[in-house]
C-alpha cells in the first residue's frame, strides 16, 4: 500500500507543466480529471517514481483532492510509489511467456543484478520485477524498459547480459 | 490461401505512413461514407456484415450501435478498447504497430456512423511505442483533412485521442475502460445503465476493440453484403488469432472463420506444428479466460468430426466438451507442459487482476491461487481438487463484471479435462516437482504426415 516517503521539496520542469497543458485540452470543459493517467505517467517519465510530494502537486495541478491522485497512482502496476533503478526491466510471467522460459530468464536477472525482485542495485541503476501478460505472447520470453517502454523480445539469458551490458555503458 | 481483409498490405514497406496507405487504397472508406452515405446508412451495412465484436464477448457490433441513444444536444462518444491485456492476445498491438491507419480510418467512419465528434483510443499505458505510432498517424491523417473540422468539405467534425491506460487488465472491461478514461481508478460500473444510455462522463457512448472498428473499414468499401459472404455461418469475415505457446510459428495470423482448427495449427501456412518435435497437449483457443481442452478435443468435436476456428464450433458441446473463441488468443502446450502449473499461474494472474469490488472474485481468486500453489508445490490434499472447484463454482455468476467468469473458468475447466494430472501432484508431491505428468491420454495419435492441409 502506499507509504508517505520522507517529504523531499518536488519541483517540475515547464516542459512538463507544457506537457500537461496540452494533455488537459484534450477534454470537455470540466472534464480535465480525464488527464491524470497520463499526467502520471509524464510526470513519472520525469523523476522516476511517484512520491507523495509529487502526487500532491499533480493534485494542485488539476484542483482535485490528493487522494484522488493516491487511490488511483495506487490502483494501476505502472505507476512506481517508492523509488527504483534507473532501468526497471519488467519480465512478463504470465502463461503463454512461461511457456517459453520466462521464468529462467527472471532467474537469470536475479543472478546477473544481484538483487531480488522490486530491490535496486548498489549503484542505482537497475531493479527488475515480474509483471503481468504484455500482449507480446508470441514473442516471448519478453520485458520492457520504462519510460518509453522499449520491447525486447524471445529473450535468452545471452541477451539479457548484453542489454545488460549496454545499459550500464550508457 | 484465405481471404485478407485487415492484412492484405501488411507486408507494403511503409505501410504505417499515409502515403503508402492511401496508395493501397487507405481512407477509401471514409470518402464513401462521408460523402455518399448517411450515418444511419453505415450502421446497416455493419448490420448487414454480421460483424461480432473482437475483443472477446462476439456481441453483434452493429446491434451494439443501433443501442446507442441520440436524444437532442447530449455529446456522444466513440471509445476504442485497445487494452489488450488477455493473456495470449496480441492482436491489436500488431495492428497498431504495422498498419495504424486502418484503426484512425475505421474509427472515423465509425465515429461517423454514431454521430460522435470527440472520440478515444483507450492504449493500456505499456504499450507506449504504440501510442506513439498512433499519435503521428493521427497528425498526418489531420494533416491531409481527414480529422478536424469539415472533413473532406462534408461538415463533419471529429477529433480523435490516444489515452493511455495506467497496467490494469480490468480496464478492458468497458465500464472500467470508462472510470478509467475518466481519471479513475478501474473499478467496473454496476449495469444497467449500459454505456450505450450513458457511458464517458455519463454520455451515450460505444466502446467497440481495434479489430472490429478495423473491420469497419472493408466492411464500408465492399458492403455489409460482401462481409459476411466470407467466413462460415454467423461467424462472417476474417479474424485476427494471437498464437503462441510452444508452436513452430507463432505469431498474428488473419484466418477466414471457419479455418479447420488441426489445420491451424499444423499447416506450414500458419503455425507450423508444435515446436522442437513435441506433440500437442492441450491448447487455451481464445486467450487464458476461455476453457482449456486437452489435444483431443481441441482437434475434433466430441462427435469426432473436425473442430473448426468459428465461434460456433469452437463452443459446440458447450463446457463439457468445448471452449470460446473469446479474443483469438490461441495457446498451445506441448507435452512437456505442466497443466497444474499453467492453471496456478493463470491463477496469479487474475488475483492480481481482480479489481477488489466484489468479495467472491476478491477473495476467491486468491483463495484459487493459493491452493493450486500447494498443490504444484507438493503440499496439496486430495480435498483441494474439489475445493477448487467449490470455490470456482462460488465466483462464477456472482460479480459485478465477467473478471469473476474469467478467473473461474480456467480452474474448472483444467479439473474436469486434466483431473487425473492434479491427483498425481497430490499422490506424488516429490515426482511432480522432478518432472512432468506428460501426455497421458489427452492426444489423439496424430502424425504431422497425416494432416492433409487442403486449400
Amino acid at each position: 500500500m502506499l507509504k508517505v516517503e520522507e517529504q523531499q521539496p518536488v519541483s517540475f520542469s515547464p516542459a512538463l507543466i507544457e506537457k500537461f497543458g496540452e494533455i488537459v485540452k484534450r477534454y470537455p470543459e470540466g472534464k480535465h480529471k480525464s488527464a491524470l493517467l497520463p499526467i502520471l505517467h509524464e510526470t513519472q517519465a520525469e523523476l522516476g517514481w511517484l512520491s507523495s510530494g509529487a502526487m500532491d502537486k499533480v493534485a494542485e495541478y488539476l484542483n482535485i483532492q490528493d487522494i484522488e491522485v493516491y487511490e488511483v497512482a495506487s490502483f494501476y502496476s505502472m505507476y512506481f510509489l517508492k523509488p527504483q533503478g534507473k532501468f526497471v526491466m519488467e519480465v512478463c510471467r504470465t502463461g503463454p511467456c512461461c511457456l517459453v522460459g520466462a521464468e529462467k530468464i527472471m532467474d537469470h536477472l536475479e543472478k546477473s543484478l544481484g538483487v531480488k525482485e522490486g530491490e535496486v542495485t548498489a549503484d542505482g541503476l537497475f531493479s527488475w520485477r515480474g509483471v503481468e501478460c504484455l500482449a507480446a505472447c508470441g514473442y516471448g520470453p519478453v520485458l520492457q524498459i520504462g519510460p518509453e517502454y522499449t520491447f525486447y523480445e524471445n529473450l535468452t539469458e545471452q541477451k539479457v547480459d548484453n542489454l545488460i551490458n549496454d545499459l550500464r555503458n550508457k | 490461401m484465405g481471404r485478407k481483409l485487415l492484412l492484405e498490405h501488411i507486408n507494403v514497406p511503409g505501410i504505417n505512413t499515409l502515403e503508402v496507405y492511401r496508395q493501397k487504397g487507405g481512407y477509401r472508406s471514409v470518402e464513401k461514407a462521408l460523402k455518399t452515405l448517411t450515418p444511419d446508412e453505415v450502421v446497416e451495412e455493419v448490420k448487414k456484415s454480421g460483424l461480432r465484436g473482437r475483443g472477446g464477448a462476439g456481441f453483434p457490433t452493429g446491434m451494439k450501435w443501433s443501442f446507442l441513444a441520440k436524444p437532442e444536444g447530449v455529446a456522444r462518444y466513440l471509445v476504442c478498447n485497445a487494452d489488450e491485456s488477455e493473456p495470449g492476445t496480441f492482436k491489436d498491438r500488431y495492428l497498431m504497430t504495422h498498419i495504424p491507419h486502418a484503426l484512425i480510418e475505421g474509427m472515423i467512419v465509425s465515429s461517423f456512423a454514431l454521430g460522435a465528434n470527440t472520440s478515444f483510443i483507450y492504449v493500456r499505458g505499456e504499450m507506449m511505442p504504440q501510442i506513439r505510432i498512433l499519435e503521428k498517424a493521427i497528425a498526418e491523417a489531420r494533416n491531409a483533412g481527414f480529422l478536424g473540422q469539415d472533413i473532406l468539405g462534408t461538415g463533419y467534425n471529429l477529433e480523435l485521442y490516444v489515452q493511455p491506460g495506467g497496467g490494469a487488465y480490468i480496464c478492458g472491461e468497458e465500464t472500467a475502460l470508462l472510470e478509467s478514461l475518466e481519471g479513475k481508478r478501474g473499478n467496473p460500473r454496476i449495469k444497467p445503465p449500459f454505456p450505450a444510455i450513458a457511458g464517458l462522463y455519463g454520455c451515450p457512448t460505444v466502446v467497440n476493440n481495434v479489430e472490429s472498428i478495423a473491420a469497419v473499414v472493408p466492411i464500408i468499401n465492399d458492403g455489409g453484403e460482401e462481409y459476411a459472404k466470407v467466413g462460415i455461418g454467423r461467424s462472417t469475415g476474417t479474424k485476427l488469432i494471437s498464437a503462441s505457446g510452444n508452436l513452430v510459428r507463432p505469431g498474428v495470423y488473419e484466418i477466414e472463420l471457419g479455418l479447420p482448427v488441426e489445420e491451424f495449427i499444423y499447416s506450414d501456412e500458419w503455425c507450423g506444428g508444435i515446436a522442437n518435435g513435441k506433440r500437442l497437449k492441450a491448447t487455451v483457443a481464445g486467450g487464458s479466460s476461455v476453457p482449456v481442452l486437452p489435444a483431443n478435443l481441441t482437434l475434433k468435436l466430441a462427435n469426432g468430426e473436425p473442430r473448426l476456428m468459428s465461434y460456433e464450433s469452437l463452443s459446440e458441446g458447450g463446457f463439457a466438451t468445448g471452449t470460446m473463441m473469446g479474443s483469438g488468443g490461441f495457446i498451445a502446450f506441448d507435452e512437456d507442459q505442466c497443466i497444474v502449473r499453467n492453471t496456478w499461474n493463470f491463477s496469479r494472474f487474475y488475483h492480481h487482476e481482480s479489481c477488489g469490488q466484489c468479495s467472491p472474485c476478491r477473495e476467491g481468486t486468491g483463495w484459487m491461487e493459493k491452493v493450486l500453489h500447494r498443490l504444484e508445490y507438493g503440499h496439496g490434499k486430495m480435498s483441494d481438487i474439489d475445493l477448487l472447484v467449490d470455490v470456482s463454482k462460488n465466483i462464477e455468476g456472482n460479480t459485478i463484471c465477467p473478471l469473476g467468469d474469467a478467473a473461474a473458468w480456467p480452474v474448472a475447466s483444467a479439473i474436469r479435462h486434466f483431473r487425473d494430472e492434479f491427483e498425481w501432484h497430490v499422490k506424488e508431491p516429490t515426482k511432480a516437482l522432478q518432472t512432468n505428468y506428460g501426455l497421458a491420454n489427452y492426444a489423439e495419435p496424430i502424425a504431422k504426415a497425416e494432416v492433409t492441409t487442403g486449400n
